[in-house]
């Protein structure tokens, strides 16, 4: 992992990857969302309305997933001292944030006519509405540290007591029976019948490929700010 | 689901949502590259003047 800690190593490594991660995700949901719209029947009992399945599962996984590279992030920032590790967190932040939105919104859109409510206080609904919070207050930290390295730690510190919150979205549908459905797709196997179920691993894939390419974006941009930031002191202070 | 509402309004609805939150990320991400890498080649090309 630290072959990748010199930036002009990464960058070069990075630019291509960009565009291939973009484009790939980009035909797979293309596949994936004419596949949800289009090619699958109706649920027998929701409808039309289980189409919304197809955009809402990736961005619930990537809400999660946000988090979980920030925590990553952080936690090699802290034992390792990965001089990359700060930027990765941070340009996890806020593609993390706006599916965690998209999640919550989507969720609420599927609600109403479901549930016929856009909002309940449902421990899944509760915890992802806390996340994104999380979210903001990280996006908030983050920026108001900047290259300071004691704030920095203070960021992924705030990053890795953030992660507590992963399991309870996870298991908050077995631990509160509430309103929101239970585990429907697991590690062994799915309850959904496999003429509706086959967009979404292609659409978790896209969407998640279009993740890594705005990170490699943001990553990339971080460290171009830096650089720029270096040389401007340097020249002033020649 | 309410024998009363429409299902695809709501279905038309998420996915604008999603589309326009994926777009304008990988949109302004892009931008922002764009942006902050020419500061940086610039400040190359200063540097080799």
């Amino acid at each position: 992992m630290h072959r990748f800690a010199n930036p002009a190593r990464f960058v070069r490594l990075a630019r291509p990857l960009t565009a291939w991660f973009g484009w790939s995700g980009i035909a797979l949901l293309a596949i994936a969302l004419a596949g949800g719209l289009v090619f699958t029947p109706p649920d027998y009992l929701q409808g039309d309305t289980v189409r919304i399945m197809y955009i809402h599962i990736p961005s619930a996984w990537l809400g999660m997933a946000g988090w979980g590279g920030i925590a990553a992030a952080s936690f090699a920032q802290l034992v390792w001292r990965h001089p990359l590790a700060h930027v990765a967190a941070r340009a996890c932040a806020v593609p993390g944030a706006v599916y965690a939105a998209v999640c919550l919104i989507t969720g609420s859109i599927w609600g109403r006519p479901t549930w016929g409510t856009w909002w309940e206080w449902d421990g899944r609904l509760t915890s992802m509405l806390i996340l994104f919070f999380l979210y903001l207050a990280y996006i908030a930290l983050a920026q108001a540290v900047g290259r300071e390295e004691g704030g920095q730690k203070i960021a992924a510190i705030f990053g890795l007591v953030g992660a507590i919150n992963l399991p309870i979205i996870h298991f908050s549908v077995l631990w509160w029976r509430t309103l929101h459905q239970g585990e429907s797709i697991g590690l062994t196997g799915s309850t959904i019948d496999n003429r509706i179920l086959w967009p979404i691993p292609i659409s978790v894939a896209g969407f998640s490929l279009i993740f890594l390419c705005v990170v490699l974006m943001r990553m990339r941009t971080l460290l171009a700010d830096a650089k720029v930031e270096a040389r401007l002191r340097r020249m002033a202070s020649s | 689901m309410s024998a009363t509402l429409d299902a695809w309004p709501f279905v038309i609805a998420a996915y604008a949502v999603t589309v326009t939150a994926t777009v304008g990320l990988l949109g302004l991400s892009l931008a922002a590259l764009r942006r902050a890498e020419g500061r940086a080649d610039a400040l190359d090309r200063q540097g080799k003047t």
